[in-house]
């Protein structure tokens, strides 16, 4: 569908329509908010891993002067079981309910078990002190090997591992088994000249974004709720409220602010159903609840630490004959890791003939995990592509001429049987072979170069838009995907070209739940692609509406009018854009247009990386010396701000790598629940990122778009272990690399 | 007569064949003509009259938002694979 190989706006690098107001304080995120007669919430957290809750005694911050309500979770309707889909993954209702507040168990550290609205959040905090819980501390299982074990303490009461339909009989901490099968990998671990094999553990990290949780609710005397949240989607916040709060969707409106950062944390709701719930029993005033960042680290989806084991085996001359993977990956507190995205992702840039998945969806005694940046893709590749490096040295060959022997090409088939379509894999090897980068020299010692590969399937979705055309022609465009990465401007470029007008003629606004469409979460790498479509066949849409309008002044079929660089015409009659927007109320009044989409022809994305360490060999410590990002992104609308998703994917992906994990004492309690101790990367620990833009358009995409906010997490981990190979010789696999843990495989702990 | 490519857990109901020949117009038929011929599939795919939340089923390469209403030509490909997660929620 890509109709145009030239485009006037696509692939330009205009001034985001939001950044005014960004830049001088004026735009408006959850905490700005103000409300007459406002009420301010705290949320008492458990202080253990795992606790059965005997009682709760609220009676003494009921009494407190200036408490209005109190909640636990004897308020919440008692949800029945059922899976909810939230686009791209799905919910379980009655396990979300547990989530939002304790019910008969604290299941993790910082799980919520009782919330205050008070006058003040002064005196929310002194009551929530004053609630007196009786606890049962039971052993917590923080790893996800010791909750795989039989004899290992039982989360929930009705869990039993799911193998495609069948249930396992025996209560477990193992929710699923997943399985992918192709070929035959004994017969291709036979053919092999060599095999690698190796295990690999990840710790538990987390989305760092900056802005914390907030949500304000008001819950109306006449039964409506309106909820004004930081979050990724605000349909999604609607879906979730309504089942958590058992009320008809119908009654729920939800305002999404501006947002702070979410990389797939900001999916789920936490405080929302809490402050509607207090908001109704307060008297039906406003309240407001936001977190700290302990409250982030502790109580919001981190993503699964994980446990991987991969064997891979190659004929002499390079071909990969088999590839087998173990994954086991925490859920936390409730089923729904990203193990199965993980498979997807692990031998994704390879065709490969003989394949063995095996993934385990594992809850241990931790925040349940929540969406992240192609989630469970960075844990898969590190393991595949430490091993793949180590395949090319014991062949002696290149490791990117490796990759690129077996790089995947259209109608290959991966692991799960599903053949590629067109996909910019050996693109992208390729051009990551021939980055000067990649020939440079790299004098010094200690200092290594590291490359891995990365995939990542993207998404589609359900997305809405409408527009009215103004008099000056101008046009308002009406989105429900909120705008995390630049979406305003990418969207507003698609409609600009479709339209063939500047694109500083669109006003972009997202709006709320009641105001437009259905529209999926900004997840997914989804939004350009799929609300980009949507905007497309509005623009297509407004373009017919007008069409008639010239039509009517000039007395013609509108099928004789064409529009061609911004002018409608017919014979020798010619209006430009504006001037026929101008005559719009002479022929009818306004012209305004609603569309909705569900495309599902998103296409993968493919990375390549190429990293320089230097290692300290007396501190463990590692810099990073230059990194260079190659990534397929189908057709870049707005090459800045792709090359800002590239450059923040590596930036977290770095971190992920050397220094991020949470640390939980024995008791199971976070160690590290600040921003001091939880060390994500500053500015002080990257170098420039340089990026490379491959365009193999999609065919599945008017303009060829696809997703490119993922990916680039996936390589940068197994990047920096195999350059920390070749600087000191010795093979990291587990993370963080921490300098500890770079001393003890130095043998200098 | 479309291909189902039969998920790994499903082969020990089809005798551990990779790939099955099945009629069907829609999804929903091709895993009535799978159940004909190894009873005990449509359970393991489908819980009640859909397709279990778990399941996402591809046709001809695309992920099918209409699951078991999609439709199937005569030459489709059709996978049933683990659908993709993000999180717990």
């Amino acid at each position: 569908m890509n109709e145009k190989e030239t485009y006037r706006v696509i692939g330009t690098r205009p001034l985001r329509p939001d950044g005014a107001d960004k830049v001088t304080g004026r735009a408006l995120y959850g905490a700005d908010l103000r409300l007459p007669g406002m009420l301010y919430g705290a949320v008492l957290r458990s202080p253990h891993a795992h606790a059965r809750i005997l009682s709760i005694d609220t009676s003494a911050a009921e009494a407190l002067p200036g408490v209005k309500a109190v909640v636990t979770a004897a308020d919440l309707p008692d949800v029945e079981a059922k899976v909810a889909s939230l686009g791209e993954g799905s919910v379980n209702t009655r396990y979300q309910s547990w989530n939002i507040l304790a019910r008969e168990k604290a299941l993790y550290y910082g799980h919520a078990v009782a919330v205050v609205a008070a006058a003040s959040v002064h005196i929310a905090q002194e009551a929530v002190k004053l609630i007196r819980v009786n606890y049962e501390v039971l052993p917590p299982v923080l790893d996800v090997l010791q909750a795989m074990q039989a004899d290992a303490p039982i989360l929930l009461r009705d869990l039993r591992t799911d193998e495609l339909g069948e249930k396992g009989s025996a209560l477990t901490n193992v929710a699923a088994h997943h399985q992918t099968k192709k070929g035959d990998v004994e017969r291709g671990f036979q053919e092999a000249a060599v095999t690698v094999e190796r295990e690999f553990h990840t710790a538990t990290v987390h989305q760092g974004y900056i802005e914390p949780q907030n949500a304000t609710a008001l819950y109306n005397q006449d039964g409506r709720i309106t909820i004004w949240c930081s979050t990724q989607g605000s349909f999604g916040v609607r879906d979730q409220l309504k089942d958590i709060l058992d009320v008809p969707v119908a009654q729920i409106k939800v305002v999404p602010m501006e947002i702070g950062g979410g990389f797939g944390g900001k999916n789920n709701v936490y405080l929302e159903p809490l402050a509607a719930l207090l908001s109704k029993k307060s008297g039906h005033k406003p309240v407001r609840l936001t977190m700290n960042h302990a409250d982030v680290l502790s109580a919001t989806g981190p993503t699964s630490g994980s446990v991987i084991r991969v064997k891979m085996g190659a004929r002499k001359d390079g071909r990969i004959t088999a590839a087998q993977a173990w994954l086991a990956y925490e859920a936390g507190a409730f089923p729904g890791s990203p193990v199965t995205s993980g498979m997807g992702v692990i031998f994704g840039p390879y065709a490969i003939e003989n394949v063995l998945l095996d993934g385990y969806d594992v809850v241990v005694n931790k925040p349940p995990a929540a969406a992240y940046r192609a989630p469970g893709g960075t844990n898969a590749a590190f393991a595949a592509e430490v091993v793949i490096d180590e395949l090319a040295e014991k062949l002696g060959m290149d490791p990117l001429d490796l990759r690129l022997l077996n790089a995947a090409k259209e109608g290959d088939r991966k692991a799960d049987g599903v053949a590629y379509g067109r996909i910019g894999c050996v693109e992208v090897l390729e051009a990551a072979r021939n980055h000067p980068h990649y020939r440079a020299p790299l004098p010094g010692k200690f200092r290594g170069r590291g490359v891995a590969a990365g995939s990542w399937g993207n998404y589609g979705g359900k997305s809405s838009a409408s527009a009215s055309v103004n008099s000056d022609g101008s046009v308002n465009l009406v989105e429900g995907s909120v705008d995390i990465g630049g979406s305003r401007a990418s969207i507003s470029m698609q409609l600009a070209e479709t339209l063939q007008i500047p694109v500083e003629s669109i006003r972009p606004q997202v709006a709320d739940t009641d105001t437009v469409g259905y529209t999926e979460g900004t997840y997914g790498s989804r939004t350009t692609f799929a609300t980009g479509w949507a905007v497309y066949e509005l623009g297509r849409r407004l373009i017919g509406l007008l069409c008639e309008r010239a039509a009517q002044l000039w007395d013609v079929e509108p099928g004789q009018v064409t529009y061609e660089g911004g002018v409608f015409s017919c014979g020798g009659q010619r209006l430009s854009f504006a001037e026929l927007a101008g005559k719009m109320d002479e022929t009818g009044g306004a012209v305004v247009a609603s569309v909705s989409v569900q495309p599902e022809t998103w296409g993968p994305a493919f990375a390549a990386h190429i990293v320089d360490v230097e290692v300290d060999p007396e501190t463990g410590k590692v810099d990073i010396l230059r990194y260079t990002a190659v990534q397929d992104v189908g057709k870049a609308v707005h090459p800045a701000y792709v090359e800002g998703q590239i450059q923040g994917g590596v930036a977290q992906g770095v971190g992920w790598g050397l220094s991020e994990g949470y640390y939980y004492d024995a008791q199971g309690r976070l160690a590290n629940a600040s921003l001091l101790d939880y060390r994500m990367p500053t500015s002080l620990d990257l170098p420039a990122i340089e990026t490379v833009i491959v365009e193999v358009p999609n065919p599945g995409h008017p303009y060829g778009v696809r997703g490119v906010g993922e990916v680039p997490i996936v390589p940068p981990p197994a990047a920096i272990a195999n350059a920390i190979y070749r600087a000191v010789g010795v093979r990291l696999t587990t993370l963080p690399m921490s300098p500890a843990r770079v001393l003890e495989a130095l043998g200098k702990a | 007569m479309a291909t189902v490519w039969v998920p790994a857990l499903l082969r020990d109901l089809t005798g551990g064949i990779e790939r099955a020949q099945v009629a069907g117009a829609t999804v929903r038929e091709v895993i009535d003509s799978l159940e004909a011929q190894f009873p005990g599939v449509r359970a393991r795919l489908c819980e009640g009259d859909s397709l279990r939340p778990g399941v996402a089923v591809v046709v001809d390469g695309a992920v099918s938002r209409q699951r078991l209403r999609q439709k199937v030509k005569e030459d489709s490909e059709v996978h049933f694979i683990p659908a993709i997660t993000g999180g717990a929620g």
